[in-house]
């Protein structure tokens, strides 16, 4: 059966693309953020996961407002980046996993979660700014990513508990797959930001540290947030939080948090990095 | 989403909101592709029409009214792409929003980490 070794959560921001882009990694603004994610990098090249399932969400790159799905998988044998609109730089095609995605949407319909499937989707700075964190230089050829979208700007969006449920559904389908294959779940995005509006701007530390603590072994005290609750706790796009319990859903059993930081602001935001590690991480 | 209440100086972009929008956002979408950015910078009136703009998104558009295009129906993921055009970044659109230089809103992010 294949394994999850574990998952992890990082922000997404597209600064951060455009800053490794530029080579600004030890500038005196982003040296303490860039400097959190070796350790993270090491226990990627140390477990050598085949495969990367990565939740974000798609910030109107492949889905317009015309069809936008609530959650959508990728099934797909390659993901291609386009232009965004504002200038960061498109990163190379990222291989897909077609069998294991079907399996996944196999098991997700047979769970009642019916998802929307793509045999073609681009990919925005949501999935590909963390690839390029995990593996800069554009070195993620050797892994497979099945990419899974979720609606996080236009309400309604699907509740935290949904997304966490979404999440273990996905993990169980993972860990019910005959194969030997090894997965590393991402939850991207977040933490608290708030863009529009007069209250942009807004960042709550307090409220970040404190999805940090509970991620880890106590998720049911977020996935009783409403979304409501996360736009006033942690700002029009803390609603990102979602994907972060997305990943935490898909993981099962005894977890070791192996690695943690936040650092605020980055461009408009907290910006949270946390590795949980299962036990079937070597 | 059980709406509880408002949100001081936010504006939840849901459903009727979307549907208010939706000419705007549709423009703000197409500056995905060079083509439509270069498009809008040389004639904005014509590209604005061509989306079907109401008077009132046509008027925040051209005041560069990022609370006027909220209001409107806009959504910040399609609006980032118009400040793009215009070579802002979101602590720029963060301070035209809340009044304050780029500087002060930059400060202001960093105050809220001190706390
Ligand atoms: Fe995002």
């Amino acid at each position: 059966m294949a394994k999850i070794l574990g998952g992890i959560a990082t922000s997404h921001i597209p600064a951060i693309g455009v800053a490794m882009d530029k080579g600004l990694e030890q500038t005196p603004y982003w040296k303490n953020f860039f400097d959190a994610y070796p350790p993270v990098r090491e226990w990627l090249y140390e477990q050598e996961p085949d495969i990367a399932v990565i939740f974000y969400n798609d910030h109107g790159l492949e889905f317009f407002h015309d069809r936008k799905p609530t959650f959508a998988i990728g099934a797909a044998a390659q993901y291609e980046n386009a232009d965004e609109g504002w200038g960061i730089a498109e990163i190379p095609p990222v291989r897909g996993e077609t069998e294991l995605s079907w399996h996944i949407v196999n098991q997700l319909v047979e769970h009642e979660f019916d998802i929307t499937v793509c045999q073609e989707m681009k990919v925005d700075h949501g999935l590909t700014v963390p690839l390029t964190l995990m593996w800069p230089g554009h070195k993620y050829g050797h892994i497979r990513v099945i990419p899974i979208a979720i609606n996080c700007e236009r309400h309604p969006m699907p509740k935290p508990s949904r997304c966490f449920d979404f999440g273990k559904a996905i993990g169980d389908a993972i860990r019910a797959y005959s194969s030997d294959q090894k997965v590393v779940v991402f939850g991207t995005g977040g933490l608290s930001h708030q863009l529009d509006g007069q209250r942009a701007g807004f960042i709550n530390k307090p409220f970040d540290l404190y999805c940090m603590d509970k991620i880890v072994n106590e998720p049911e005290a977020l996935t009783k947030f409403t979304n409501f609750d996360l736009v006033e706790q942690a700002g029009s796009q803390g609603v990102e939080l979602n994907m972060w319990l997305a990943m935490r859903g898909a993981l099962q059993g005894k977890l070791t948090e192996l690695h943690r930081s936040y650092h605020l602001p980055i461009s408009n935001t907290g910006a949270g990095l946390q590795l949980l590690a299962t036990s079937d991480a070597v | 989403m059980s709406q509880v209440g408002h949100i001081p100086g936010n504006i939840m972009f849901d459903g009727p909101m979307a549907t208010k929008g939706y000419p705007l956002n549709k423009m703000c979408y197409s500056f995905n592709n060079a083509n439509g950015r270069k498009a809008f910078l040389a004639n904005e009136d014509d590209y604005c029409e061509r989306f079907g703009l109401s008077l009132e998104q046509k008027q925040a558009v051209k005041k560069r009214d990022v609370i006027a295009m909220l209001e409107a129906g806009g959504s910040i993921y399609y609006l980032a792409k118009f400040a793009g055009i215009l070579g802002l970044n979101v602590q720029d659109v963060g301070g035209l929003q809340t009044g304050m230089t780029t500087d002060e809103f930059k400060a202001f992010l960093v105050q809220q980490g001190e706390k």
